[in-house]
């Protein structure tokens, strides 16, 4: 079964990015990755980066890019904290550069004005939108999403189809607060392969909703690949989620680019 | 076709706080022996919180002898925050035959340092027992509200290890807190093996194995609690031989179960 990996990072080791990315497809193509998705550059991850850091992290994310376009996609780093810039960013990246759409951090929580006027920006360009979303036990870092955030920013924009990654971390929790919303694909990557984890994203949100994402290079492809292959779904249900539902997402903006995969 | 798998991490029984897909013995069974387990030495999940530490393990081993005594292996828990642990240990070996003990000094609130575990590790390694050691059970961030359950401290483990002589310790589900400075250092102070179902990270075993020997590196998978194929998966993401290969499958675990 092939996958396409909605969640990768550059955080393989090498001297070069070019090094890097070598490295991580060689690991991808052990284990069935056709395609990933990267996004804020080198390590290290900034939680809250400046103007200036995330054009940096962009910089690396589109030069990761120029040798594995064939293999990777790469999304836009923004931050609800810097709009004006961020929008430039997008501009710069996905409307004129070879991005193909954007990825929502921790710094600013995803139910606030300026984090919807990001995600208005580059649903306009037909871009992949993605946010991240954790509920933790111990309670969250002022600017990182939960689930319910994501709800809550899912339900004003209904006609925007957006990812929340790690289904939200506290993945029981997460899948139902996305339930409603139909616009909203739970992304699994991130996490313990909790037995029972993708089932219940499927019984909750349906097949067509669920995308397979790693959080590589610091989690394992192959642990995050075994929520999937580890289930007993059936073989139809399970293609969707490692590959079929982020192709199906990823149509239009690829379509807009003028790319084909 | 590829070397049998010897399982050093499954639990028997049920997870407190979800039903698991194959929590029923006999499914998990089946399923292990599909994927080509031998065997698979299982704890029980009762253990965690129960105070009848030998109703739990009398029932874990009529559990392992009922449904596949040739794959399961029953490892019963000794407690040594509670009164009278000895006389389980002494059951476990005597009376239920068990080879080797789990224990869980998170839930059971005790530090590796303090007497009473120091003791067990003794006593343990005088009856030839092995001891698996699980340093966690979940992400402490998805954990119940009413159930945070730090990691365990395995600090102070590397002195331990050095007064008892002969000890045999597997540290089980390890890896979201054990940093591969303390890792090499417990290697280096005694008898001390890993498993790999929390072990993360792109081509994990590959990048493990440049700091740890071969040989103290086994097989776990954390099943039912974790989906069996994220274990196996790690042995396809990564590029080692196989001679390695074999002794990660099950020849390690083959040899620390039988000295």
């Amino acid at each position: 079964m092939k996958f396409w990996d909605s969640h990768c990072h550059l955080s393989t080791p090498g001297r070069t990015i070019d090094e890097r990315m070598g490295r991580l497809m060689e690991i991808a193509d052990r284990v069935g990755v056709e395609r990933v998705v990267l996004s804020m550059g080198l390590p290290p991850l900034l939680t809250n980066p400046t103007p200036e850091q995330l054009r940096k992290k962009n910089d690396e994310t589109m030069e990761a890019l120029l040798h594995w376009n064939h293999r990777a996609f790469g999304l836009c780093y923004v931050s609800g904290e810097h709009v004006e810039e961020s929008l430039k960013e997008i501009d710069r990246c996905v409307a004129k550069g070879p991005l193909i759409g954007i990825k929502l951090w921790v710094a600013k929580r995803c139910n606030t004005p300026e984090v919807e006027t990001l995600v208005k920006r580059a649903h306009e360009l037909k871009g992949l939108i993605v946010q991240h979303a954790w509920q933790k036990t111990g309670g969250n870092p002022p600017g990182e999403s939960t689930p319910q955030d994501v709800a809550e920013l899912a339900g004003r924009l209904p006609e925007v189809p957006m990812v929340c990654y790690h289904a939200g971390g506290n993945w029981e929790a997460g899948t139902r607060a996305l339930r409603p919303h139909k616009n909203v694909y739970v992304e699994i990557a991130g996490s313990n392969p909790t037995a029972g984890f993708v089932e219940m994203a499927v019984r909750e949100v349906g097949a067509e909703r669920v995308v397979y994402g790693s959080d590589a290079a610091g989690r394992s492809f192959a642990s995050q690949i075994g929520k999937v292959l580890g289930t007993q779904l059936p073989e139809a249900t399970k293609e969707l989620i490692a590959s079929g539902n982020l192709q199906r997402l990823l149509t239009p903006i690829l379509k807009a680019k003028g790319m084909t995969v | 076709m590829s070397t049998p798998i010897i399982d050093t991490n499954v639990f028997l029984g049920r997870w407190p706080f979800r039903r698991l897909p194959l929590d029923e013995a006999a499914l998990l069974a089946k399923a292990l022996r599909e994927r080509g387990v031998k065997q698979a030495w299982a704890g029980s999940f009762d253990a965690l919180l129960h105070h009848d530490v030998d109703g739990v393990n009398g029932r874990l081993a009529a559990m392992c002898q009922r449904t596949d005594e040739k794959l399961f292996l029953p490892l019963g828990t000794v407690n040594p925050a509670l009164p009278d642990w000895e006389e389980d240990l002494r059951r476990c070996q005597e009376k239920y035959r068990m080879r080797g003990i789990r224990v869980f000094p998170n839930y059971h609130r005790y530090a590796l340092n303090d007497a009473a575990f120091v003791k067990l590790l003794k006593l343990a390694t005088e009856r030839g027992m092995l001891v698996q050691l699980a340093v966690s059970m979940e992400d402490e961030r998805t954990q119940h509200p009413l159930v945070q359950v730090p990691q365990v401290d395995l600090a102070p483990l590397v002195e331990v290890i050095k007064t008892v002589p002969g000890v045999r310790l597997q540290l089980l589900n390890a890896f979201r807190s054990l940093r591969p400075d303390l890792l090499l250092k417990l290697v280096n102070a005694g008898h001390v093996s890993v498993e790999i179902a929390t072990l993360e990270g792109v081509a994990g075993i590959e990048e493990l194995l440049k700091q740890v020997p071969v040989e103290r590196l086994l097989f776990g998978s954390l099943a039912p609690l974790f989906y069996f194929e994220a274990a196996a998966l790690k042995l396809q993401e990564s590029k080692f031989s196989d001679v390695q290969d074999k002794a990660i499958r099950r020849e390690n675990a083959a040899r620390l179960m039988a000295r």
